[in-house]
């Protein structure tokens, strides 16, 4: 197996190997626990790997890969007895794609790492990790897909196994209760979204991400579509007016899966934005959709810290907090939706989306470490609730670190990452419009309030809770995204040149992207 | 339980309705149907044995543990299927008109229907038809366990 | 107005299966009320690639090439079994769920809020 072909074959290797592992699984979780262990982790350390190498390849190459299932060779995307139209199920990766699929698996590592000591006393394991598994593939195949339906597929496959996993402990009929209203949300937005894909389809007959924009007239039907589009998406990103989920689903999920929840989410935000950017962008009144999506970040940063402020379950603090940090995510990218195609977008709306997507990636890896410390400090306390804790800094020297970095890096604090994307959104949002610049402050400073508020009530204070330390795989998942966090932190621009500059300028050159796919691909 | 006439038809109807599923299953390269519809009508037979006997009864020739296999097994098999093309791409099927299993040459145009042909695609028919028949199977038991519990 | 008889259906079977889903309080029915949209979008779905005249896209012994598109009935088919799990599972959390609380009542199943 040489170097180039593993690199040619690495978009369906990504998705091979978490898929093969979650089946065999249950299988091998028969014969031995340890022997699960290690095929878990391994196949997670294989996919972390294979995404490195398709950032890397992506990033040096400056094009999409294009990978296409059952062709002869891999790369056919549009065979000569076609006629011109890309056929078969097409894998498309642009560095937006690579640069989340590197997300997805770094915390998924993570997660899995954690969850071997923190589900340690659960029954059903084998299959606990089975979904854990396909979940990654359901995110993973979400963003590197290039075709329509094919997103749907991976959505769903996706939205069940997040639900599965959500009520996964079922603490009395709580957990499941989460998972039901996710499961029912997810499935209709899902349902929606295919609604629209019919719409496209009957109009341009074709499912392909990129044969549809480049035959996009935009008429009033697609009109319909996009609002489907972004309001089912924007649903499964927890978006303000359809957030209602997020604190139940994030709030009862085990701890590993609360933080790859933040991941999945995240994927249906890269589905916003490539909707929005490759399907529709060319044709579409950007500036409209994008003001749509800046207000939509704005409310949901407003009104998911203030929710979070009067909260005293410290997953649900946090679930509200991550609805207000896909906020920044939103008005970054909104405001070079909005400039798309003016002079303004290369003063300051590039910048404005590399903010934005810079921010991905440091919300992935902080607010997943938040998770995953609430979900240390739950598996030690027993409780959930912040007034019956307290101390915890005195015998959890580790999770308290880890808490702290995770606290300062969401508030915004220079040393660590949150900083280096929230300076980037709030420098180039003041050129598009001061006042949402303003707000976005006023949010981090709020933020900053109520994680003061956690750290005083669970960890300051006397000792009231004899409790250990928590066991070693559950540190080492919570230091792989610290090591991101700070290392995003102090050298920023590693991430900005490497990541999220070739993502930003991906994502803003539809035409790039369509011509790769229709030029055939090779 | 319920009665000998229901449980005597459900007896010979079960035979039937898993070779009808089985037919679907390996014919789902070329009429509608295949794995999905397949191991839903053999499920479907499952299901129908399950109400016509009592569940204890029927718990011991049809064991959780063996569909949960059968999913497992017919998943890998769907998996290692697709895998076996990645000499050229993910899923390419090298069997068709290679003259080996299932690779009789098809000329273009209209044919009778070999049943021979297709290469990958019935192997994975039939991973697909043992996968849902496990799965959906599984579904079956689950919840007609609990209906003993809440009676 | 024949041909866009689909169509109608189409909405009449979201329709009912939202409000099953806005306005039942029993878990089940929403589930029902789920499975009805489903049904609805798999029904658009097919009828979009109808041809008027079609046959099924069968090559076997095809009498003619006039055929109806099949990638909208491949699509069908995914959605639907995704349907069966994401049923199956919503039914299982129900079961569940009565288990726990003793109710399937949307209003009393809501110890999250307290």
């Amino acid at each position: 197996m040489s170097w180039e072909y593993l690199v040619n074959h690495s978009p369906a290797l990504i998705i091979i190997v978490p898929l093969l592992a979650a089946f065999g699984t249950p299988l091998i979780g028969r014969f031995s626990r340890k022997a699960m262990y290690i095929w878990i982790i391994a196949s997670l350390t294989l996919t972390e790997i294979i995404a490195i190498i398709i950032l890397h390849t992506v990033y040096i190459s400056g094009k999409p890969m294009v990978y296409v299932m059952g062709a002869n060779p891999y790369n056919m995307a549009v065979p000569p007895d076609s006629g011109g139209i890309p056929i078969r199920i097409i894998f498309t990766v642009d560095a937006f794609s690579s640069f989340m699929a590197f997300v997805a698996s770094t915390v998924a590592l993570a997660g899995g790492i954690y969850s071997i000591s923190c589900e340690a006393q659960q029954s059903a394991q084998e299959k606990y990790y089975a979904l854990l598994l396909l979940m990654l593939v359901g995110m993973l195949g979400m963003v590197l897909t290039g075709d329509l339906f094919n997103f749907f597929v991976f959505l769903e496959i996706n939205s069940l196994a997040s639900a599965a996993l959500v009520s996964y402990r079922i603490d009395k009929g709580l957990a499941v209760e989460a998972a039901f209203k996710y499961a029912i949300i997810s499935s209709i937005g899902a349902l929606a979204f295919l609604f629209g894909i019919g719409i496209l389809y009957g109009e341009y007959d074709a499912l392909n991400m990129a044969m549809i924009a480049s035959r996009m007239k935009f008429t009033d039907l697609d009109k319909i579509v996009m609002a489907l589009f972004t309001v089912t998406l924007g649903m499964k990103a927890g978006a303000i007016p359809m957030h209602y989920w997020v604190p139940d689903g994030y709030g009862k999920a085990p701890g590993a899966i609360s933080a790859m929840l933040v991941t999945a989410s995240q994927a249906s935000l890269y589905g916003l934005f490539r909707v929005s950017f490759t399907v529709f962008g060319l044709a579409a009144n950007t500036a409209t959709l994008g003001w749509f999506i800046i207000m939509l970040g704005v409310l949901s940063m407003f009104v998911g810290v203030t929710m979070a402020l009067i909260q005293h379950d410290i997953k649900r603090l946090m679930a509200y907090h991550a609805i207000s940090q896909t906020g920044y995510m939103l008005l970054g990218v909104g405001v070079g939706l909005a400039t798309l195609g003016t002079a303004a977008f290369n003063q300051y709306g590039l910048a404005a989306m590399e903010g934005g997507i810079f921010h991905i990636i440091n919300h992935a890896m902080y607010k997943g470490l938040l998770f995953l410390t609430a979900g240390a400090v739950i598996y030690r306390v027993g409780t959930s609730d912040l007034n019956k804790m307290g101390g915890l800094a005195h015998t959890m020297k580790y999770t308290t670190i880890f808490f702290m970095i995770g606290a300062l890096s969401i508030a915004g604090i220079p040393p660590f990452n949150g900083f280096a994307s929230k300076l980037l959104i709030y420098e180039s949002v003041y050129q598009f419009n001061p006042v949402l610049s303003i707000l976005a402050m006023i949010v981090s400073i709020l933020t900053l309030a109520s994680f003061v508020k956690v750290f005083h009530s669970a960890f300051m204070g006397p000792k009231i809770h004899d409790v250990k330390e928590v066991p070693k795989s559950m540190l080492i998942g919570m230091a792989i995204l610290t090591f991101f966090i700070i290392l995003f932190g102090l050298f920023p621009n590693i991430a900005l040149n490497y990541l999220v500059a070739p993502a930003a300028k991906a994502l803003a050159n539809p035409l790039g992207y369509i011509a790769r796919v229709l030029g055939g691909g090779a | 339980m319920m009665s000998k006439i229901v449980r005597t038809q459900a007896s010979f109807l079960y035979t039937l309705i898993l070779i009808f599923g089985f037919y679907i299953v390996a014919h789902g390269h070329l009429t509608p149907g295949g794995g999905f519809q397949g191991g839903a009508v053999i499920a479907t037979g499952i299901a129908l044995i399950v109400v016509a006997y009592k569940f204890e009864n029927i718990k011991g020739w049809v064991k959780k543990s063996m569909l949960t296999t059968a999913e497992s097994i017919g998943l890998l098999a769907f998996i290692i299927t697709g895998i076996s093309g990645i000499g050229v791409s993910f899923f390419y099927n090298w069997l068709a008109n290679s003259g080996l299993l299932f690779g009789r040459v098809v000329h273009y145009g209209i044919n009778p229907g070999y049943i021979n042909t297709a290469g990958t695609l019935p192997i994975m028919n039939l991973a697909v038809g043992i996968e849902v028949l496990g799965g959906l199977g599984v579904i079956i038991m689950y919840f007609l366990h609990y209906a003993k519990e809440v009676k | 107005m024949l041909f866009n008889l689909p169509f109608i259906t189409v909405v009449i079977v979201i329709g009912l299966g939202l409000y099953a889903m806005l306005y039942k309080r029993n878990l089940i029915k929403i589930v029902i009320g789920l499975s009805l949209v489903e049904s609805g979008v798999n029904l658009f779905l097919v009828s979009l690639g109808y041809r008027n005249g079609g046959i099924a896209p069968i090559y076997t012994s095809a009498p003619s090439t006039h055929m109806v598109l099949p990638t909208p009935q491949a699509l069908t088919l995914t959605s639907i079994v995704i349907g069966v799990a994401t049923t199956a599972m919503l039914l299982s959390f129900c079961v569940v769920i009565y288990r726990n609380y003793g109710t399937l009542d949307a209003r009393k199943v809501r110890r999250l809020r307290e």
